[in-house]
């Protein structure tokens, strides 16, 4: 049995190299096991690789399902009776959603770790929060969108919520004044995904002139940079107009999905994405998916420790990255670094704010 | 009111449920206990009681009996 108190119980960025190797071949290694009996896919694909999941000597070595097997088949490690949840992934009109089949213990194990590595930022005191969506994106709770699931998730962070956009996507000038003038000097969490913030909060700000003073907030935003990359605005332009429409500087991006939610890579002080102890991201040649060294362009492999009710703890995505470092980022953190670079060729659009339709 | 009351009343208001289910209920047990209904819960129990819970607390906030346990880490005894 996985001892999930005891993972969730190890500061997220305290392990270094050697020891989370040890660590993550471990968890990955039972889980393996756990699903090759559970999951009849899962073991039909381990069986077609030759692969023995009572022989693991290194994560590295467990085979990787594609992301994209999540939209073509059913993958879960429990019976229907013990679902709890379905989470489906982003994806534009017409592609195919992934499937995400979640049990009690699975889902509150995300909910855990992803209040680890958020509280590692913001600290343990829940802050006046602002969710700079519409909060048409929640009203329906039997479906649980991508978007819609990581608002909710965020929103434990947050006190005296308020969602700055209206049903339209209009900002709501005069509810955000009211709110900032009964939380002013306090620090304010915000959090949205980054195509949304930049043209509905950036873009609107701009527009009207109107410069609230947001010096306070720590904002978090994740979903994707691709349709920003469209229009040129790299990470470092984006906290800069942020900066200049409201005083804000500390901004974080991260890195996630749906099939492997909770244990989100999040951006550090130095603008570099972090994976945290209960994940690791290794990155893999295209053409022979060999392991690329430090500072080689790949795809993204991401594991996690979390899936528990579904086969989703070795994952290839649709990314390509490059591997920073690891261990001596000079923020301090331990464990791997890296950045995303974009979208492999003829993959799929998805990302919460990557599939978003502009219609302005 | 009581603190039980003021405690029923927050489930009540927050879940819309009727007091005669509290006993045994559990988080996700009911589709209106679900991740928004829970922050509804929260939001109620705070306003209730002029508290702040601690995102750990609100986690482990699993159960209308086991919410009684966390009550009096915040110095209220149900």
């Amino acid at each position: 049995m996985i001892n999930y108190d005891e993972i969730l119980n190890i500061p997220p960025y305290s392990m270094a190299c050697e020891e989370k190797e040890k660590f993550l071949t471990e968890i990955l290694g039972e889980l393996t096991g756990h699903h090759y009996e559970r999951c009849l896919e899962y073991r039909r694909i381990l069986d077609a690789f030759g692969f023995e999941p009572g022989n693991i000597k290194s994560y590295y070595d467990i085979p990787f399902l594609p992301v994209r097997l999540f939209k073509e088949y059913e993958l879960r490690s429990v019976k229907s009776s013990d679902t709890a949840k379905i989470v489906t992934s982003s994806g534009t009109t017409g592609q195919q959603v992934s499937r995400i089949y979640l049990d009690k213990e699975t889902s509150a194990n995300q909910t855990k770790a992803l209040t680890k590595i958020v509280s590692s930022y913001i600290g343990k005191n829940r802050l006046p929060m602002i969710i700079l969506d519409s909060p048409a994106v929640v009203k329906d709770r039997a479906m649980f969108s991508a978007r819609g699931a990581g608002i909710l998730g965020f929103q434990m962070f947050g006190r005296d919520r308020i969602f700055a956009l209206d049903e339209n996507m209009e900002l709501d000038i005069k509810g955000l004044e009211e709110f900032l003038e009964k939380h002013a000097g306090e620090e304010i969490f915000l959090f949205g995904f980054t195509f949304m913030i930049w043209l509905h909060f950036y873009e609107a700000l701009k527009k009207i002139g109107y410069h609230p003073d947001i010096s306070k907030g720590i904002m978090i935003h994740g979903g994707g940079w691709k349709k920003l990359a469209d229009r040129n605005i790299s990470g470092e332009r984006f906290k800069e107009g942020l900066n200049e429409v409201c005083g804000i500087s500390r901004v974080y991006d991260y890195y996630g999905m749906a099939e492997q939610t909770g244990s989100i890579y999040m951006e550090c002080e130095e603008g570099h994405l972090h994976a945290s102890v209960f994940s690791d991201i290794i990155v893999r040649d295209p053409f022979d998916f060999s392991i690329c060294p430090v500072g080689k362009k790949g795809i993204i492999e991401t594991v996690s420790v979390l899936p528990h009710s579904y086969p989703g703890h070795v994952l290839l995505t649709e990314d390509e990255g490059v591997i920073l470092g690891e261990d001596d980022c000079p923020c301090g953190r331990k464990g791997k670094y890296f950045a995303v670079c974009g979208r492999i060729k003829n993959a799929e659009i998805r990302g919460c704010s990557d599939t978003y339709a502009d219609k302005g | 009111m009581s603190n039980l009351e003021l405690y029923n009343k927050a489930f009540v208001d927050g879940l819309g449920v009727e007091e005669k289910e509290l006993p045994g209920l559990e988080y996700q047990a009911i589709p209106s206990w679900d991740s928004v209904g829970h922050m509804n819960l929260v939001a109620a129990l705070e306003d209730a009681f002029d508290i702040m819970m601690d995102t750990d607390d609100i986690i482990d906030f699993s159960s209308y009996e086991k919410g009684k346990e966390i009550m009096a880490k915040y110095d209220i005894t149900i």
